[in-house]
């Protein structure tokens, strides 16, 4: 059904992925295909590392900690983009595209009034993407 | 296992000798949380006193406009009549540090790592660094300076060409010319790109090389340590948002006055506040708009296109105007300049307090308010480059486009002058009565097509403007964030509309020039916080890997 799954991850919050991550990991033994987490860091340092290379360090053992915990194989991926408060959206794109991902497994917030206003990032790769792409909420009313 | 990313060539580790080794955790002490929909990521308590004391001080101007002006009236003039010989005397040192650097062996620290590769082409850098830094500054002073310098101010008591009656006196002509070139350069040379250089270089080499958050109180680790995360960081981030969000708004009012004037010429539009609110409501909507696609597709996109119109109208005034005297301006203004340089910058024993104080100490108390933020745009945008090659490029590049620009400008509007004194709109509008934001439609009038350069005069006025507000949000934005580049996108709308808003206030209720003279007020201080900087800035280098 799919090959490749992306799971793009805000490593500063990972607490608010818990059932997306456990999804993705899911979806991956079941189909027995990898996952690439994504994240985008900025070439100044932030609260998480000091450059990009230290970033991509943490990442990767993000994604092999997922390995490990979940049974499935995994990759990481980082990008690095000058305004990432604008220009996420595109760099998750990119990041699919380039990794010819089939399937994006993402953490969706609730819907509320600021998406008419800033829609959310997954609603945006979904009207994008030429790829499936799966939102989960992390809390359920 | 692999990892990626998209740039090619991304630095390896350096090893973490070479960073600051501190517990300061960057965002520690933000506040995250929602105002309605809308999430936000501040620094505690950055962001508050800043928001709160830009209020309070525009209710003063606004409750005790007589007051406030009469303080701030006094204060400038005090600052560059008592201090002249200060502010002279520390651009000095700033230029000869930056040139310092250029041949030190520290010169091949590499800004991010020995490895990184620049985040910008040349073009897209340059660009942003002058959209920033002082395009508007060309737009306006380009004309005005060169004439004015020549027949008014008598740098190095240079005499005027003219008599009172307004007679050419021929043997003063040649060496007023120069000097006028020569005395409007040295405000746009070497010294005020040194000052942008230095605190820019600090910035950069602490974000980057160090470890630091990308916020003014970074540079400060080596004199202030530890005590930088606490109120002395406090208050010199505030200052800093003070002093750019004054800096902008103000311009911005005054930038409204000048279009709404060139739009008065151009296309008879009345000059009156209710044009020049709806100039800035038009400028904050584009700047927003910009500020909303972000640094690469906004600022940078709007800053290129801003330089090639500019780069446009020059090339016509140089082709339109006496070009063989233009280029020939451009070579006795910088052999003048190097000639006079020494006299020029001396801060002791001048006669010419006219120029020296009302000028040149003016213009240095200027770029010194502004430094925080260009510099912080500039360190933003330069990361990969060698601390040889940003200098070279930040300082003698830039300075050289100035002088270029200075010459075609200034040369076309003096030649204007000079050789058809009784008819020149130039001399209307500089000499005989001091209009200076008419100068540059009054030359473009001697030229063929003034109608259309005067239409692309104004939109390059109102553009630069654009790409100030836009990079001064972002800068305003980030420090305000304590460092974070990734602040929630409303607090970088909040901040482009809250300078368009206090601009607009500003305008309508009076105190415009009162906070403008504040801002400048704050190049005192700045001026001993960037000789600390060439301090820190040194030391920093020294325990680099080259």
């Amino acid at each position: 059904m799919f090959c490749h799954i992306l799971a793009p991850v805000d490593l500063a919050h990972v607490d608010r992925l818990t059932r997306a991550l456990e999804v993705a990991a899911d979806l991956a033994r079941h189909y027995d295909i990898g996952v690439t987490y994504v994240a985008v860091t900025t070439p100044q340092p932030g609260p998480l590392a000091h450059s990009p290379e230290e970033f991509a360090g943490k990442l990767r053992a993000f994604a092999e900690e997922q390995a490990a915990k979940h049974g499935h194989r995994a990759d990481a991926k980082t990008v690095v983009s000058h305004d990432p408060a604008v220009d996420l959206d595109h760099a998750i794109r990119e990041a699919r595209k380039d990794l010819n991902a089939d399937l994006v497994v993402m953490g969706s917030h609730m819907p509320n009034l600021g998406d008419y206003v800033w829609p959310s990032h997954g609603g945006k790769l979904a009207l994008h993407a030429h790829a499936s792409i799966m939102l989960v909420r992390e809390h359920e009313d | 296992m692999s990892d990626e990313t998209t740039q090619p060539g991304i630095p390896e580790p350096e090893g973490p000798t070479e960073l600051i080794d501190t517990d300061y955790t960057i965002g520690q002490d933000n506040i995250e949380g929602n105002v309605g929909p809308f999430g936000f990521d501040i620094h505690n308590p950055v962001f508050m006193i800043s928001g709160l004391s830009i209020v309070a001080f525009v209710f003063y101007a606004l409750a005790l406009p007589e007051q406030a002006g009469a303080i701030f009236g006094w204060l400038r003039p005090f600052l560059t009549s008592t201090f002249d010989w200060f502010f002279l005397s520390a651009a000095n040192v700033f230029v000869v540090f930056c040139l310092a650097l250029i041949v030190l062996p520290v010169g091949s620290v590499r800004l991010g790592g020995r490895e990184a590769v620049p985040d910008y082409t040349y073009v897209g850098w340059f660009a942003m660094l002058f959209a920033a830094g002082m395009g508007i500054g060309l737009m306006f002073f380009g004309v005005l300076e060169p004439v004015y310098h020549m027949a008014i101010s008598s740098p190095l008591g240079v005499p005027s060409p003219f008599t009172e009656d307004g007679q050419l006196i021929p043997e003063n002509v040649d060496a007023a010319r120069t000097m006028g070139l020569a005395a409007t350069i040295y405000h746009w040379g070497l010294h005020p790109w040194a000052i942008y250089a230095v605190v820019a270089l600090a910035l950069a080499l602490f974000t980057y090389n160090k470890g630091l958050p990308l916020t003014i109180r970074s540079a400060f680790y080596p004199v202030f340590g530890e005590r930088i995360w606490g109120w002395w960081g406090h208050v010199i981030d505030t200052l800093a948002v003070f002093a750019t969000l004054f800096g902008l708004a103000t311009s911005l009012g005054f930038g409204a006055q000048q279009a709404n004037a060139g739009l008065n010429h151009v296309f008879g539009v009345p000059e009156n506040v209710t044009v020049q609110v709806i100039l800035i409501t038009a400028i904050t909507a584009v700047a927003l708009i910009s500020v909303l696609r972000g640094l690469d597709g906004g600022v940078k996109v709007l800053s290129e296109i801003n330089m090639g119109v500019a780069a446009l109208l020059l090339v016509f005034v140089l082709l339109a105007g006496p070009t063989l005297t233009i280029l020939s301006d451009f070579a006795s203004g910088l052999v003048a300049y190097g000639k006079d340089l020494p006299a020029l910058s001396n801060p002791v024993g001048r006669e010419d307090t006219g120029y020296m104080q009302g000028w040149t100490a003016f213009y240095w108390a200027w770029w010194i308010s502004w430094s925080p933020f260009v510099g912080m745009f500039i360190a933003r945008v330069s990361r990969g480059r060698t601390v040889r090659e940003f200098v070279i490029c930040v300082l003698l590049i830039p300075s050289l486009v100035c002088v270029l620009w200075m010459a075609v400008f200034g040369g076309t509007a003096i030649d204007q002058v000079l050789s058809d004194p009784a008819t020149s709109a130039v001399k209307a509008q500089v000499i005989d009565s001091y209009n200076p934001p008419m100068s540059l439609f009054a030359m473009l009038e001697g030229l063929p097509l003034a109608a259309i350069t005067s239409v692309i005069g104004i939109i390059l006025v109102i553009v630069f403007f654009v790409t100030s507000s836009d990079s001064g949000s972002l800068v305003i934005d980030t420090i305000t964030a304590g460092g974070k580049i990734d602040a929630p996108v409303p607090q970088r709308v909040f901040w482009c509309t809250f300078e368009g808003a206090v601009a607009i206030v500003l305008l309508i209720g009076g105190g415009l020039g009162a906070l403008q003279a504040m801002v400048i007020s704050t190049g005192l201080p700045f001026t001993v916080v960037l000789l600390l900087m060439c301090w820190a800035i040194f030391k920093g280098l020294l325990s680099e890997k080259r």
